[in-house]
């Protein structure tokens, strides 16, 4: 029960500047967008002009025909699949060990969370020197470097700028998927930790008295309650790696053959470098339906929940 | 048993510890190499004559836009966290039919990608005379940062007694009255999660900064980083200077204020 009943108007008016705010820059703005992608603004002069010409669907068809776009989608599949698995696997593990309470473990759980402090930024601008490849094979530079002093030439390749793939899974997306993980996983590891820490510890008592050991307490009675959790964190994640934008700007660009180039980047490039409106609205809404598609039946369902 | 398990878990965590680590590794020990020293054979080295050259260079470049940010992020963050708590007042203690749909209609505001309003929002802001400028990137900041100081508060509100403010009611405290006794007073907790979570995101932001601001001297410090790299030579020195220029001011709150900043990060994913 809320216990505000007469002040009702008062309310709403204080509330007011932000739903307007909201109404205008989130769903006004959206729709804007939307009116832009089906226009035929695709140069500055068509801009200028401002003349709205309907073009129906033509600059999705396009887009969808086109190889760079195309490749994009695939991109922020397999970037979002091997991302979410990493940062939820790692993320766990290192809630597991941080939860067994050893000496020193809040100093470990301040490591693994320091990342997310950092702006994607500052993560993309050093792990693209990490990983960057150095002229192969006389001069290898970051990752290939240590390999080669330990001997291991073998192991060296082109890393963010690797052409191969297998079917449609660029390689290069490989160190970013790691600078991701290893950004985001601390965050996992907060999301479980909570959880871990809600568990009542009457029900691992059980669990001991009736003889489980602490593998199988983890995996049988812990594991099974953190279900939740792992779905937030899957939620949470993969609305970000759909979206995801200044890691692969700052540490990779579109890469060679655009293997690891993401709708973000595409969406940029068109926007603001080729004045090509139109058709960087048609990227921004596919995205935005993307991360709807995950975000959407979450809020509803945390809506409904509440009430 | 249970030694070789303590002896296993020691040994991931310092692994673990290891991989998280090597970013800074790289940053601190390449920021303070002189340039002679910075070829890439020398990457994973310790500087052999520790110099201040790259982060001396690195502060004369990015000394502007390190301004810049902090005159973004600090009226940002303190407007935004005060509409967040008067917002999250309203929607905790105010019965209203309705209340849930818009704040979940709100909330959606927070996940979207911004791509999808970019385009109408520069044109608005130049069609307001505030493109390019700081205080246009402050009312972005401040709007699309509506959602999650909202949610934040209002789940903290949540928490306070309903009679604390039918009991101010009653002794005749208004709507503002009861706001600035009862629940200012409660809510620094609240005030500190909201501000460095503001903090710490606007610092960090770069696609708004990147398209709002076009001129080099307006950037805020994350886009003068990534020009930095845009140079034809990079100089590795000072670049991972201006990464730990840039770095800092955050890593410096979460340092001091870890705490509180995981649970800013736990708001976020939005569990009551």
């Amino acid at each position: 029960m809320r216990a505000l009943k007469h002040n009702v108007s008062i309310g709403i008016l204080v509330l007011a500047p932000s739903i307007i705010a909201i109404a205008i820059f989130v769903y006004g703005f959206i729709a804007w967008t939307v009116r832009v992608s089906f226009s035929n603004w695709n140069s500055f002069t068509a801009l200028l002009r401002g003349v709205y010409k309907f073009v129906g669907f033509r600059n999705y068809i396009r887009l969808f025909r086109d190889f760079r776009f195309q490749t994009d989608l695939w991109n922020t599949l397999f970037f979002t699949l091997f991302f979410l698995a990493g940062a939820i696997l790692l993320g766990l593990l290192l809630a597991a060990l941080i939860d067994r309470g050893l000496k020193g473990s809040r100093i470990f759980q301040n490591i693994f969370l320091f990342p997310m402090a950092l702006s994607f930024v500052v993560t993309g601008t050093v792990w693209s020197w990490i990983f960057a490849p150095g002229t192969l094979p006389m001069d290898p530079q970051g990752v290939n470097l240590l390999l080669h002093k330990l001997g291991l030439d073998k192991l060296m390749w082109g890393w963010y700028t690797s052409t191969q793939h297998f079917g449609r899974f660029n390689v290069a997306l490989l160190p970013v998927i790691i600078a991701a993980v290893w950004q985001l996983s601390g965050y996992t590891m907060a999301m479980y930790l909570a959880g871990l820490r809600g568990i009542p510890s009457s029900l691992i008592e059980a669990a001991k008295v009736d003889g489980a050991t602490d593998f199988q307490i983890f995996w049988k009675v812990k594991m099974p309650l953190l279900k939740p959790i792992t779905l937030s964190a899957m939620i949470i994640l993969g609305h970000i790696s759909l979206k995801i934008f200044d890691l692969v700007f700052s540490m990779t660009g579109s890469g060679p053959n655009f293997v690891t180039d993401v709708p973000a980047i595409y969406m940029f490039e068109l926007t603001f470098r080729s004045n090509r409106y139109a058709m960087g609205s048609a990227i921004a809404i596919v995205m935005l339906v993307m991360v709807a598609v995950v975000i959407v039946p979450y809020l509803i369902g945390s809506l409904r929940k509440e009430s | 048993m249970k030694k070789g398990s303590t002896i296993v878990s020691y040994i991931l965590l310092f692994i673990f510890a290891m991989f998280f680590l090597t970013p800074i590794y790289v940053l601190v020990a390449t920021s303070f190499k002189p340039l002679k020293e910075i070829g890439i054979s020398d990457m994973w080295k310790l500087p052999k004559q520790p110099s201040l050259e790259g982060l001396v260079k690195a502060f004369k470049k990015l000394g502007p836009n390190l301004k810049n940010s902090f005159y973004l992020t600090i009226p940002a963050t303190i407007i935004s966290s005060f509409l967040g708590s008067i917002n999250g007042y309203v929607f905790s203690k105010v019965r209203f039919k309705g209340a849930n749909l818009i704040f979940t209609i709100i909330l959606f505001g927070m996940f979207i990608p911004y791509q999808s309003v970019l385009f109408p929002l520069i044109r608005f802001l130049q069609k307001i005379n505030l493109y390019g400028t700081i205080p246009g990137l402050i009312l972005v900041h401040v709007v699309y940062g509506i959602p999650i100081t909202s949610l934040i508060f209002r789940n903290y509100y949540s928490e306070v007694p309903d009679e604390l403010v039918e009991a101010s009611q009653i002794d005749g405290a208004g709507f503002f009255g009861t706001y600035a006794r009862i629940l200012l007073p409660l809510s620094i907790p609240a005030f500190v999660v909201v501000v460095i979570w503001q903090f710490t995101n606007i610092w960090n932001e770069f696609l708004f900064a990147v398209t709002v601001t076009s001129n080099p001297a307006k950037q805020p410090i994350t886009v003068a980083l990534v020009n930095l790299a845009g140079s034809q030579v990079i100089e590795w020195n000072v670049q991972m200077a201006g990464a730990i220029i840039t770095a800092l001011p955050t890593l410096t709150v979460y340092v001091l204020l870890g705490r509180y900043f995981i649970r800013g990060l736990l708001a976020g994913s939005i569990k009551g």
